[in-house]
């Protein structure tokens, strides 16, 4: 049931019209649903989103051209700074910074893609690991982007409408969100997508059959970064103030966990990181209010740690389901999916 | 100036030096590029804190259990993360690693909180010695000398030890030194417990100078992996000489050029070095098989 007949069979969005009908019931259910939770709510959904686009970026990096990158949050602080700088000092409309901030990163992701043409695997990694702390450090020292003291972010206006509320920034958010997942499914269908899939496969083979490495290498990471830099400037509006902490080391692992989570080389999995790492990060920072493992936390936390430092619980959650991810199911929590709809298809056999 | 940028260089560039020693030992090892270095020399560190401070411990005491401590917390990492991984990828293996990172940065992080504090150290951090005209504080003659001895006895155990020779036979073909009788696997652990206490070595000698906090290893293991890499990653001299050198050039660019943007000479000596010459300065270049 799975098999194509032709090519525009592969390269249609849906496969079926059950998925139609889900999809759009999906997405009725994403436009009601501020009217239905509150303002924690709409504030927790945005994260959701704004890592969901970080996810997929990361994920056509890594998932689909086989590039590692630690310095995501590099691009996620070059797209926020880049946009809020450009909507706040150079007064540019939002509709004209946003994607101004995105080519920015997507520019300085060009600019690492060029050393990485040269390297692969671990030593890839220790470099935009490099890059991502660099960029932290120079964001931090630099007093035009405020320094180590912050920026803070004028409230967002678009096309003469103020958004001032978690709410109703929530529909631009969600609206970036869809374009920017029907976009990254699109690209890995297309020439371009199946060109990063085969560098992932094996680069050598990919050059012999006529890819040309140093286009789609560093295209890989324009794109990766472009996706970042989008992401960065929504994250600047929700936060309504940045500083050079919010995109430390820890970020970009995170970053990664949540592509590797998901699931490396799926969109649906890239979502579903993105929303499982970013509720457990929002969740445990605040575990005391938990339901019966809350009081818990809180005795063992008195008798053998530090109750201040209670919120380094999602830390260690994060990366105790990263190394379970990998040691147990390397696919993710999509690849978890497909096997249980597989078990269920056959049922009881 | 200069040789007091230089000299000041060679001290700091000696804490990178085991660090990045505590690295390509692992990585020539069992190619696992090692992300949690820096953490657990930095949990360890603060164990050695909670020994000296709470428990009242002498400090020679101290960093004894220390180490011991280290040393089981680098056989846990290869026994229960990488051991039981089913045949994992590079990035798998990255991933572990950094998993393991964040893990240990939240026991500490929970456990110590985000404050910053001071490791008692017996050595003074303000006396100095001189040299001519070169001042250096006591504690960094210590350090470097404490670093070059433990580089010195690890050469001997990589050459005259019965271990030593098992470990280097094991980084060259693990194969082969299964059927000359070696237990590769408990090399592996033992060699996690060598690096591992290597790591926190250099992590109480970085906190004899610097403020002990969650975060204090996140720089210098940015600068041993810069060393690393411009020794070749699988030079264990490669990146001493490395390590040093990007102490060297940072404190010279902190002096000359910018004492703001000197943490970005890590990121920019990588990215050369990496351009340049791949391989780093002293390791062999190798040729990918397809």
């Amino acid at each position: 049931m799975d098999m194509k007949r032709d090519y525009y069979e592969d390269i249609r969005l849906f496969d079926s019209k059950v998925q139609v009908f889900w999809t759009i019931l999906f997405l009725l259910a994403l436009g009601l649903f501020p009217m239905l939770g509150g303002h924690y709510y709409a504030y927790l959904f945005n994260l959701m989103a704004i890592h969901a686009i970080v996810a997929l970026g990361l994920n056509i990096l890594i998932g689909y051209t086989g590039q590692i990158s630690l310095g995501h949050a590099g691009f996620f602080a070059i797209g926020a700074y880049g946009c809020a700088m450009l909507y706040k000092v150079y007064g540019l409309p939002f509709l004209v910074a946003l994607p101004a901030g995105g080519f920015l990163s997507a520019g300085f992701g060009f600019l690492v893609g060029l050393p990485a043409l040269r390297l692969e695997g671990p030593y890839l990694t220790i470099a935009t690991m490099g890059f991502g702390m660099a960029v932290t450090q120079f964001v931090g020292h630099w007093s035009f982007l405020g320094g180590r003291m912050g920026l803070d972010i004028p409230k967002l206006k678009l096309l003469g409408l103020e958004l001032g509320s978690d709410t109703q920034i929530y529909y631009l958010i969600m609206a970036v969100t869809v374009i920017m997942t029907v976009g990254a499914r699109n690209l890995v269908n297309t020439r371009v997508g199946r060109a990063l899939i085969a560098i992932r496969d094996s680069d050598i083979a990919a050059q012999t059959m006529g890819v040309n490495l140093t286009y789609y290498k560093t295209l890989a990471f324009a794109i990766s970064a472009f996706y970042t830099g989008i992401a960065g400037g929504l994250m600047a509006f929700v936060l309504g103030f940045i500083s050079p902490e919010n995109f430390n080391l820890m970020l970009s692992i995170v970053f990664l966990g949540m592509v590797v989570v998901g699931g490396l080389g799926s969109i649906p999995g890239s979502i579903a990181g993105a929303i499982l790492l970013t509720y457990l990060q929002i969740r445990l920072s605040s575990v005391q209010d938990m339901w019966l493992v809350g009081p818990w936390i809180v005795d063992i936390s008195e008798r053998w740690f530090n109750v201040g430092g209670m919120a380094n619980l999602q830390n260690i959650i994060i990366g105790l389901i990263m190394v379970l991810i990998v040691m147990f199911e390397p696919l993710g929590l999509y690849g978890f999916w497909i096997r249980t709809k597989r078990y269920w298809r056959t049922w009881p056999f | 100036m200069l040789s007091q940028l230089i000299v000041g260089g060679l001290a700091i560039g000696a804490c990178y030096a085991l660090i990045a020693l505590a690295m390509v030992i692992i990585y020539k090892t069992s190619e696992v590029l090692n992300f949690a270095q820096g953490e657990m020399a930095m949990l360890s560190t603060f164990v050695a804190f909670n020994l000296l401070t709470e428990q009242g411990a002498p400090f020679g005491w101290a960093v004894a259990a220390t180490l011991v401590f280290a040393m089981a917390l680098g056989i846990a990492v290869e026994f229960l993360f990488l051991r039981p991984a089913k045949d994992p990828t590079v990035l798998g293996l990255i991933v572990i690693t950094l998993g393991f990172e964040m893990i240990l940065y939240g026991l500490a992080g929970w456990k110590w909180g985000p404050d910053q504090r001071a490791l008692p150290f017996p050595i003074s951090n303000i006396e100095v010695y001189h040299f001519g005209e070169v001042a250096v504080s006591k504690i960094s003659v210590w350090i470097f000398s404490i670093a070059l001895g433990i580089m010195g006895l690890l050469f001997l155990f990589f050459k005259y030890t019965k271990l030593g020779v098992a470990m280097k036979a094991t980084q060259q073909n693990q194969m082969a030194a299964r059927i000359m009788g070696i237990r590769t696997k408990r090399i592996l652990s033992f060699t996690w417990a060598l690096s591992s206490l290597i790591g926190t070595i250099a992590g109480i000698l970085i906190a004899s100078t610097y403020p002990l906090d969650v975060n204090m290893m996140m720089d210098p293991m940015m600068k041993a992996f810069a060393g690393a890499v411009m020794g070749g990653m699988t030079s264990l001299p490669g990146a001493v000489l490395g390590a040093e050198m990007v102490g060297i050039i940072e404190n010279l660019f902190g002096g000359y050029v910018s004492l703001e943007f000197k943490s970005v000479v890590a990121f920019a000596i990588i990215v050369l070095v990496l351009c340049v010459r791949p391989s780093g300065l002293l390791a062999r270049h190798y040729v990918k098989k397809v």
